[in-house]
């Protein structure tokens, strides 16, 4: 393995877990040749003739997929913090003795810091996905195996399609399915509303187990994912943990600041023309973006626009929009709060839409592509707009990627975010971790002031005269540091703990190991 | 020796600092930090605090920082409770007053909102300028517990040199009796405008603050004027209200304070407030008569914003010119209610027109429509364009843009 310097001017291995891997070109330059990689072929006559895929455990379903060292499990994160299935599957493992699994989850949530004990005793090599607060610190720590590789929502997609990836075993939690595998997010105690994150998996795995706690009479009806291609069927007594599954509201800040940055996000929309009838836009469910739905759906209303769809995770905000004529569509990869999981049950204009249809690099097209308001977060942005979601400024893993770099690809990226938190400055000299360059981010709105990218003149004109308190993205930075002064930066090992893959699978950053 | 602890800590707390300290006989500074953000300011923190220690002459001490995030003047009051604690040192060690906290106020400007902030909690300071009140009350009076009044004043007075409030009148509530004397020593000398003076009863207390902000501002060298705010808290305080008012020149506003004044009569305070109607009628009155700004009690439900904005209308409509705040979402409601609403602008102009047209054609009667308009009419409709201009509604050449 060699470092190289990628196109983005970070310092990246050409090898990952002993794979070849492909430096960052720049936005759209990586253009993979071949054909999509393909499952091995199954045959109808190996299965059931009367359809019934049941088997009494998980461990039996494990052991008849044939799960051995080193394979690839995978799985959809859409039990979020109340997931009772994927730590499940490495204490399996870990009695059957298997070692060096590799875990491909959408994402993992706190719930699955148990798996540190996996990683510890050799059943699990590496994680490829997100980590959060103890396994991100693991990682840091240079403690797991292998090299943790994180992707985007559709670079996951992306990295299945091509080949990067290989799946042996998908382990697909449904809140209903029935006898023959087909499944779906609604019904049931575990509800989740959708399962947009899935469908890769089961198109592309060579094993498909559906694990649930609901079992339903054929058919289970719509179906998310299709029992055609499901080789086991698990009913356990519970899935998940429902309230930590779905907030059972989710809430919008009641941080007077945050609600500041809220209004100065939602007044930038109006001013600028960007929000107007017939747009299309994305939040997330963060308290700050919720807000900004709140103060959007008022200024829609007022105005009598209609947004003509947006897309999610949906919350209850948005299917407010929906149901008071404000938004024409939901188009849905993950339900928040149990009103989005309602409405997605009976609200025909609200549409799972999964995130392989949505965000996928290897898709004639895009939905991203076509929103023109996209708020998201970040830990740290630079001078250059390029943005952090991974790490924090202190180099800790701390964050997945999730949609986040699928969304820079909207036609206005908007990030609205605190000037400094506690006494870390958001806004710095250069991001700790590349994840997102600032070629596509548009404007940063603080509390503070509003840097727009000088490479969008069009929006400086856009809103010049209109009161908004303009400032340039070095001025943020020097504000930041005039109030919390100078920050050291974050010292690190050479040991590359963590690959950051851009959208297309090219590597655009390397996390290294915090010292300490 | 004994050892003394400023300031907090815990999961909740942010952007403060928990320092302990004690003196020791020998093995120099021995710095034991744990902070959340050690990694980027590691470096300064502890350049910061041995920095401090030798400026109180300290030489050998254990010092132990649980720091959550606090900014250098957070760190600096703290350290420096602690060192005045234990050597009685009355040394003040003072972080730089940034140039944007130099600027005056006015006796008349508007007083609507003014924003609390318990002193001694810092994350609370940092945004609150941003919030765009028309004042900001540094407490160091009731939201501050009683053992950590001391290291409040010291938070308070780095406050008002390094925390940039964004143009908001600065304004100190200090305590009453002799520790509100004391606190002055410790704000005046820091470009604080305003004064608030706590559960006032008398005119006499009102001079003798004016006397020793005085003597400070010599001291000193400050020509500034600062004024007072007197709060009428009780019944003998109302009684009083006109003499409070007019104790001296430096009175510009008296408020009341409803919570305490409920308490001293002994009633409930109730949303409709008929407990307190006739204190708040001669608050007004005396303020008036007296020509300073009435300025009406605080409303605590923070959740409730319509209930907010009726309270601010019926305290606009009996002749308050302002109000507390206790949360930074209550300012843009109390701004809305005490500025002229859109008809009242509508109605203003008509009249001031009518009024520049009478007196351009020389008749001693003006008219609008079929009405008669008094002289007093025409005063209250020039006040409010008068308000409405400075409030930003109206712009200059409001006559010639057509009314």
């Amino acid at each position: 393995m060699k470092l190289v310097e990628n196109a983005a001017g970070r310092i990246v291995p050409d090898e990952i877990n002993g794979r070849e891997a492909v430096p960052f070109k720049g936005i759209g330059k990586h253009r993979p040749e071949g054909r999509k990689y393909a499952p091995p072929v199954p045959t109808c006559i190996d299965y059931p003739e009367d359809n019934n895929k049941v088997i009494p455990s998980l461990r039996e379903a494990l052991e008849r997929c044939g799960l051995r060292d080193g394979m690839t499990i995978s799985t959809h994160h859409h039990l979020r913090d109340g997931d009772l299935v994927s730590n499940q599957i490495f204490s399996i493992a870990s009695e059957m003795g298997v070692k060096d699994l590799v875990w491909l989850p959408s994402a993992s949530f706190p719930c699955n810091n148990p798996v540190i004990e996996y990683l510890e005793n050799g059943t699990i090599n590496r994680i490829e996905g997100s980590m959060n607060g103890p396994l991100g610190m693991f990682v840091s720590e240079g403690k797991m195996k292998g090299t943790a590789v994180l992707r985007s929502h559709g670079g996951r997609v992306q990295a299945i399609q091509d080949g990067e990836v290989k799946i042996d075993i998908a382990v697909l939690a449904a809140p209903a399915a029935d006898a023959f595998g087909n499944a779906k997010g609604t019904g049931g105690p575990s509800a989740t509303g959708v399962l947009g994150y899935a469908k890769a998996d089961y198109l592309y795995a060579d094993k498909v187990i559906i694990v649930t706690d609901n079992l339903v009479d054929l058919p289970c009806f719509p179906m998310e994912i299709e029992g055609n291609y499901v080789d086991y069927v698990v009913v356990v007594d519970k899935i998940g943990i429902p309230e930590k599954i779905v907030s059972g509201t989710t809430q919008i800040t009641r941080s007077p600041d945050r609600l500041l940055i809220a209004e100065l996000t939602a007044s930038f929309l109006e001013k600028s023309g960007l929000l107007h009838n017939g747009a299309t836009m994305q939040a997330g469910a963060g308290g700050t973006s919720l807000a900004i739905a709140v103060f959007v759906h008022e200024m829609l209303k007022k105005k009598g626009w209609k947004l003509s769809f947006g897309f999610g995770g949906s919350t209850k905000y948005m299917v407010s929009m929906l149901e008071e004529g404000q938004m024409g569509y939901i188009l849905d990869a993950q339900a928040f709060d149990l009103d989005s999981v309602k409405s997605i049950e009976n609200n025909p204009n609200h549409i799972p839409y999964p995130v392989f249809n949505a965000y996928n690099y290897h898709s004639k097209g895009n939905l991203t592509t076509m929103m023109d308001i996209m708020i998201l977060g970040a830990t740290e942005i630079d001078t250059g707009f390029n943005g952090n979601v991974v790490t924090h400024s202190d180099g800790l893993l701390l964050h997945g990627i999730g949609g986040w770099q699928n969304c820079l690809h909207a036609r206005n990226v908007i990030i609205p975010l605190p000037l400094f938190r506690d006494r870390i400055p958001v806004i710095v000299d250069r991001v700790t971790t590349l994840c997102g360059p600032g070629e596509l981010i548009d404007a940063v709105i603080t509390e503070r002031g509003i840097a727009i990218n000088p490479r969008r003149q069009d929006l400086l004109d856009a809103v010049k005269g209109k009161g908004l308190p303009l400032v340039t993205i070095e001025e943020l930075k020097e504000m930041a540091e005039r109030i919390c002064g100078r920050p050291e930066k974050a010292a690190f090992d050479d040991k590359v703990v963590a690959a950051i893959k851009w959208v297309d699978g090219t590597v655009i950053d390397a996390v290294r190991k915090v010292k300490r | 020796m004994k050892q003394v602890v400023t300031g907090n800590a815990g999961p909740k707390i942010r952007s403060d600092i928990e320092v302990t300290l004690e003196i020791t006989d020998s093995g120099g500074i021995e710095l034991d930090l744990k902070s959340r953000v050690i990694s980027m300011y590691g470096g300064a923190i502890d350049k910061q605090c041995r920095e401090l220690l030798e400026f109180f002459g300290i030489t050998h001490a254990r010092l132990t920082i649980n720091d959550s995030g606090a900014l250098p003047f957070v760190i600096a009051a703290r350290l420096e409770a602690a060192a005045r604690a234990l050597t009685g040192s009355a040394a003040s060690f003072l972080p730089d007053m940034i140039p944007e906290n130099i600027y005056p106020s006015s006796r008349d400007r508007f007083r609507f909102s003014r924003l609390y902030l318990p002193g001694n909690s810092p994350g609370m300071f940092l945004n609150a300028g941003l919030h765009s009140p028309d004042g900001i009350i540094l407490d160091l009076e009731d939201s501050v517990a009683p053992d950590r009044k001391d290291e409040a004043r010291i938070l308070v007075r780095n406050a008002l040199r390094a925390v940039n409030f964004y143009g908001a009148e600065r304004m100190v509530r200090i305590n009453q009796g002799q520790r509100g004397l004391e606190d002055l020593e410790y704000v005046i000398p820091h470009n604080v405008h305003l004064i608030l003076i706590p559960k006032c009863e008398d005119a006499d207390t009102v001079r003798a603050i004016d006397r020793r902000i005085k003597e400070i501002k010599t001291e000193a060298g400050q020509d500034d004027e600062v004024y007072l705010m007197p709060i009428i808290e009780s019944a003998a305080g109302v009684e009083n209200a006109f003499g409070i008012a007019t104790a001296c020149p430096s009175v510009v506003a008296m408020a009341i304070g409803l919570e305490d004044y409920t308490a001293d009569l002994g009633v409930q305070r109730t949303k409709e407030g008929s407990e307190s109607l006739y204190a708040r009628n001669r608050l007004v009155v005396a303020a008036k008569a007296a020509g300073i700004q009435p300025i009406d009690s605080v409303f605590s439900d923070v959740a409730d914003m319509d209930g907010l904005l009726e309270n601010v209308m019926s305290s606009k409509a009996m002749g308050f010119e302002g109000m507390g705040c206790i949360h930074p979402r209550q300012i843009a409601v109390i701004r809305q209610g005490f500025s002229p609403a859109a008809e009242e602008m509508e109605k203003a102009k008509r009249i001031v027109l009518a009024y520049r047209d009478a007196l351009k054609k020389g008749l001693g009667v003006v008219a609008l429509g079929s009405k008669m308009i008094d002289p007093p009419v025409v005063a209250r409709a020039e006040k409010t364009i008068k308000l409405a201009l400075r409030l930003g509604l109206l712009t200059e050449d409001w006559a010639e843009a057509g009314a």
